[in-house]
């Protein structure tokens, strides 16, 4: 089956929010942007070691989506979720210091990039296995429901996800017994180098999720204020049971640092980025006199700044001592989970 | 006092005490509902706790299995009952990359009080896909526990500790147990920690846990009849393993057999002689004897299948060989 490979036209319209919530997120969009460039540079100076999944590109799917939960909600997320954790809450310091392996990072450094945790925010993860998210996130909709919470889960994953049988497994559970969970997946139209018509039979996601009795809605991915009006109805239907929203986004990036992108045309790749989701943005809140260019450099020259406060940070941080290499794999006696 | 009980009756009053004294104690699996449980253990249930708690699911391993992390991890206390170990294969990846690692890969930030029943083991001609062995396996993963209910008191006891551990324990019931009955006592001593000696002797040991525990107890009768004492090890908790009571049976009677339907290759007695090595070399007098499944799927024709398993005549032969 084909799919349309093209960006669609840039976002149009009125953006229908008060300066000071459109700020936040065109914010938020650089904040993860500027975190982002720089933690390709440290890659490449080996500061940051492992694997490294960069977001850009996509902010506007995590940031547009992530303001519509709130702070008692879940959040399960794949290894590219730099930017999910830096919205949800978690300070851009602690990230970088996981991402150093340092103990002051938000998983003492014992994950870094692809496993951002933190239970003050319910960021449960995180997960480098390719749909393994979604189980966790089922079952953490089906504690909500039995204990009578409010609080929803909304788990991300990507299209890649949604060729393994955890994707089809969860959905039935969660539809099967009408759990809150979000399903929100992040169609950057490639599983690695792999693209959607050559991974699935059906590439319409919203149809594919659609057959297992649950709303699916779609959106583009790369209009923040699409992804926020759309996460926002999602939020409000998935108290009656699952959603599937599926967000149409690109990757400008590699896949991650070893990636020399010999499967896609850097003609699509230029596309895409000429619709990239903060500049359309901000272009559309100049346009309604919502945003000017000093505010613009303001904002993007105090992301500069929490950057190089977060590099810092982590520089500053300090190695778990060895003997604690033990500690965590199992609870200490007399701590209770 | 004690009263007589069949192991399948044990491990439904555990349960059904677990459901009675915690909220957040539920079970989930295939058929433990309606069906009243593929091995009735959950018999009943349904009708008195309600499907919220006795949550029937469709042949999803991987999804409900996970699902079940998910809910330890969002405050609830369940019991994810697998069929048989042959279908576990089929939630491998979120037992090994979720349950065993997440306290760890979260810095210590969350734990996930999950309990995962499951049975295992061949004897019921079932052949090669319904019959698997592979507690070996999960005893090699840290971040879980992994236990091996071998009598009725363990049956009845071990349920109430492991929900309580904040950590993930992994429980193998032996197919062949079910129907065994035993006496237990009003007041039981069951841990989770622990190997504990099933019968004292002095002149061999054997290291054995799950359904080969009667195999062994029926070798050491065997045995005991022409004066040769064996002692009977059950190791009872496959991970972490007691290391200390298998070092002390060493030193008591200088000579091992390892019991063991897991496949000899890589299996849980490879590890249980490894630490004989370790801990108690110098108080052998003849090197370990395994007495383990043969290197062969588990075949259906009841002879055959006989063959390929431990038995009390190996075992005894294993111990007569020992002897000169």
């Amino acid at each position: 089956m084909t799919i349309d490979h093209h960006a669609p036209s840039p976002p149009a319209g009125p953006v229908p929010w008060d300066k000071d919530f459109a700020l936040k997120l065109l914010d938020d969009m650089v904040r993860i942007r500027r975190m982002e460039e720089k933690s390709a540079e440290l890659y490449g100076a080996g500061k940051i070691r492992g694997f490294l999944h960069l977001y850009i590109g996509e902010e506007a799917v995590g940031v547009g989506a992530l303001h519509a939960l709130r702070p008692e909600d879940n959040v399960v997320a794949t290894y590219r979720e730099h930017g999910h954790a830096l919205v949800r809450g978690l300070s851009m310091a602690s990230i970088m210091a996981e991402m150093f392996g340092k103990q002051e990072g938000c998983a003492r450094g014992h994950g870094g990039s692809m496993h951002l945790f933190d239970a003050a925010t319910r960021l449960y993860g995180g997960n480098a296995i390719v749909g393994g998210g979604l189980p966790l996130a089922t079952g953490l909709a089906l504690a909500a429901k039995l204990q009578n919470e409010a609080r929803i889960t909304a788990c991300f994953f990507g299209d890649g996800a949604v060729a393994e049988g955890a994707f089809h497994e969860s959905l039935n559970l969660a539809a099967l017994w009408k759990l809150p969970v979000l399903f929100c997946c992040e169609n950057n139209l490639f599983g690695m180098g792999t693209s959607i018509e050559r991974a699935e039979s059906q590439t319409d996601l919203v149809a594919k999720a659609a057959s297992y009795n649950l709303p699916a809605l779609s959106c583009d991915g790369m209009d923040i204020v699409a992804v926020h009006e759309t996460m926002q109805q999602a939020v409000v239907q998935a108290k009656n049971g699952p959603v599937f929203i599926e967000f149409r986004t690109y990757r400008f990036r590699a896949h991650s640092m070893f990636d020399a992108e010999l499967y896609r045309d850097k003609a699509e790749v230029e596309e895409w980025k000429s619709r990239g989701p903060i500049h359309t943005f901000s272009a559309r809140l100049k346009a309604e006199g919502k945003l000017t260019e000093e505010e613009f450099l303001a904002l993007d020259a105090a992301a500069m700044k929490e950057v190089e406060a977060a590099v810092a940070f982590a520089e500053d941080g300090t190695w778990e001592p060895v003997a604690d290499l033990l500690k965590d794999v199992l609870t200490p006696e007399g701590v209770t989970s | 006092m004690t009263r007589k009980l069949s192991y399948r009756e044990a491990m439904r009053e555990a349960m059904h005490e677990a459901l009675t004294n915690d909220s957040r104690v539920f079970l989930m699996g295939e058929d433990v509902g309606r069906y009243g449980g593929t091995y009735a253990f959950s018999k009943g249930f349904l009708e008195e706790f309600g499907p919220e708690r006795i949550r029937d699911t469709p042949l999803s391993e991987l999804g409900f299995v996970g699902a079940g992390i998910g809910a330890s991890l969002g405050g609830l206390r369940p019991i994810v009952e697998v069929m048989t170990v042959n279908f576990s294969l089929l939630a491998l990846d979120q037992i090994v990359n979720s349950a065993a690692l997440l306290r760890h890969m979260s810095g210590g930030q969350f734990s996930v009080p999950l309990v995962i029943r499951m049975c295992t083991g061949a004897g019921r001609q079932l052949a090669a896909q319904h019959s698997h062995s592979l507690e070996g396996w999960y005893a090699h993963i840290p971040g879980i526990k992994v236990l091996a209910p071998a009598t009725i008191e363990d049956a009845r006891g071990m349920l109430a500790p492991a929900l309580a551990d904040p950590d993930p324990v992994v429980i193998f019931e032996h197919c062949g147990l079910f129907n065994t009955e035993g006496e237990l006592p009003d007041k039981w001593d069951v841990d989770i920690s622990s190997a504990k000696v099933r019968r004292e002797g002095k002149h061999v040991a054997f290291v054995t846990y799950g359904g080969s525990l009667p195999k062994a107890l029926a070798a050491a009768e065997t045995l005991a009849a022409d004066g040769i004492e064996a002692e009977v090890l059950d190791l009872r908790v496959l991970r972490p393993l007691d290391t200390v009571a298998i070092a002390a049976a060493v030193a008591k009677c200088h000579r091992v057999v390892v019991v063991d339907e897991n496949w000899k290759s890589g299996g849980l007695a490879a590890e249980v002689v490894a630490r004989i090595m370790e801990h108690a070399f110098y108080e052998l007098d003849a090197p370990v004897a395994r007495v383990c499944a043969e290197e062969v799927p588990i075949p259906y024709a009841k002879h055959m299948e006989d063959a390929a398993l431990p038995q009390p005549g190996k075992i005894v032969a294993a111990v007569k060989e020992m002897l000169g």
